[in-house]
């Protein structure tokens, strides 16, 4: 069973089109890595397929509200505590019953595998940058959502941070999910597969008209 | 988007929050005035009906910027874009949130105000219905302002350009609605234009701000 499948997709970034002709389709249990230079266009076809812009052309298959998606920004607030940020995702997401820290619930088994636990009575504001990027991971085991969709999950993270993280897309994807990243560190997954991007560069030559008139906002 | 409703109301409490800036900000206004234009009341009475309006206008201003601005910042809008809940509960949530904070303690800190401007008792009674009418409409119109600027820095500014305008007709009939009740006419004509007012911009600025913030996320 496939849980997303790209066809022939262009994305752009200021009104530019970046990649274009990309196709691939990720199956349940499978992970895939999306690699090039810098500026490729990596993080904008993440955000295309989180659907938070429009793709230029192209078609994206998957099915509603399949996605989390896990960018630089951890979506932490600062004034509020570890565990209620946490709650406050997975009532949102209806994942688990935001029960704080106490070890029950969706909330206590994602800050369990994060290694937060003896932090969750912090507030935000008082964690170190890994620290922060760790709870913003573990927000994405209490979303439930089936497609993982990372930009640069790893960074700040320490060595041991960078296995446990592993570890938690491991058990992600054998649960039957999958993961859609883009990262130049090896995460040491069996079940991921490198897709380059470099091949799929856009040429500004070859498609002087835009293929819509949204194109020029995208 | 109960959860939102909750989190939104903690963090105006919290520390750096800015729960009660904007009353504060209006009882000094209100202890200007009597200092610019003179402390008797042939002076005062006429002009305390708009001040009282110009002064709850101002005060909601202060806090539009905050609605969305900082949720941008944190990344946390990217992450409930992808969120079960549509992009328009979100914005009608925000603005509820942000009524709840600075709206209605504005209200209820009205009459009180309106001592220092020497505005009779009679005139309490309207003064308290145009403002709880009316207030919606200013946080609702400011969130659709605030969705327009979320991405640009330092747009404060710009926010209360496009804003202001469009409070005119809610301070029109605000402070017409209490001047008829101070000379003993009818205040129920402006009343009911505040009141439609509110309501047609609580019904379709949701729209038009999700829409807003949706081409600023790209």
């Amino acid at each position: 069973m496939s849980l997303l499948a790209v066809e022939d997709l262009a994305v752009a970034r200021g009104g530019l089109r970046a990649v274009e002709g990309v196709s691939f389709v990720l199956e349940a249990g499978r992970a895939l890595i999306l690699r090039g230079p810098n500026g490729i266009g990596k993080t904008t076809l993440l955000r295309t397929v989180a659907g938070l812009q429009p793709p230029v052309a192209g078609r994206i298959i998957m099915d509603d509200d399949a996605v989390a998606y896990a960018a630089h920004a951890d979506g932490l607030k600062h004034a509020l505590g570890v565990a209620e940020n946490l709650a406050f995702w997975a009532r949102i997401f209806d994942g688990g019953s935001g029960d704080g820290g106490d070890g029950v619930g969706a909330v206590g088994r994602a800050l369990a595998a994060m290694d937060l636990m003896a932090l969750a009575d912090r507030p935000a504001a008082a964690l170190s940058a890994g620290q922060k990027r760790r709870l913003g991971l573990a927000r994405l085991l209490v979303t439930g959502r089936p497609l993982w969709v990372l930009d640069e999950p790893t960074v700040s993270l320490d060595a041991a941070s960078v296995a446990r993280f592993g570890a938690a897309i491991r058990a992600h994807l054998a649960a039957g999910g999958s993961a859609l990243m883009a990262t130049h560190i090896d995460l040491g997954l069996a079940e991921a597969r490198d897709l380059d991007l470099t091949p799929f560069r856009a040429r500004p030559g070859r498609s002087h008209r835009p293929a819509g008139f949204n194109e020029a906002f995208a | 988007m109960l959860p939102l409703l909750r989190r939104d109301l903690t963090l105006a409490t919290r520390a750096g929050g800015g729960f009660g800036l904007a009353v504060a900000f209006f009882l000094i206004l209100c202890a200007l005035v009597p200092f610019g234009v003179g402390p008797d009341s042939a002076a005062l009475r006429p002009i305390a009906p708009g001040i009282l309006w110009l002064g709850a206008l101002l005060a909601c201003l202060l806090s539009l910027d905050r609605i969305f601005a900082l949720d941008h910042e944190d990344g946390s809008l990217d992450l409930l874009a992808t969120a079960p809940i549509p992009l328009e509960g979100v914005v009608a949530v925000k603005a509820l949130a942000h009524w709840l904070t600075t709206g209605l303690p504005l209200v209820a800190a009205a009459p009180l105000f309106g001592l220092l401007l020497q505005l009779p008792a009679a005139a309490t009674p309207w003064l308290l219905a145009s403002l709880v009418i009316g207030t919606p409409a200013l946080s609702m119109l400011g969130a659709f302002g605030a969705a327009i600027t979320v991405g640009l820095r330092r747009g404060g500014l710009l926010l209360s350009l496009l804003v202001l305008p469009l409070y005119v007709p809610t301070l029109i009939f605000g402070t017409e609605a209490i001047r008829r009740g101070l000379e003993g006419g009818s205040p129920a004509t402006p009343l009911l234009f505040l009141g439609g007012i509110s309501a047609a911009v609580v019904a379709l600025v949701p729209f038009a701000a999700a829409a807003a913030l949706r081409v600023n996320l790209r």
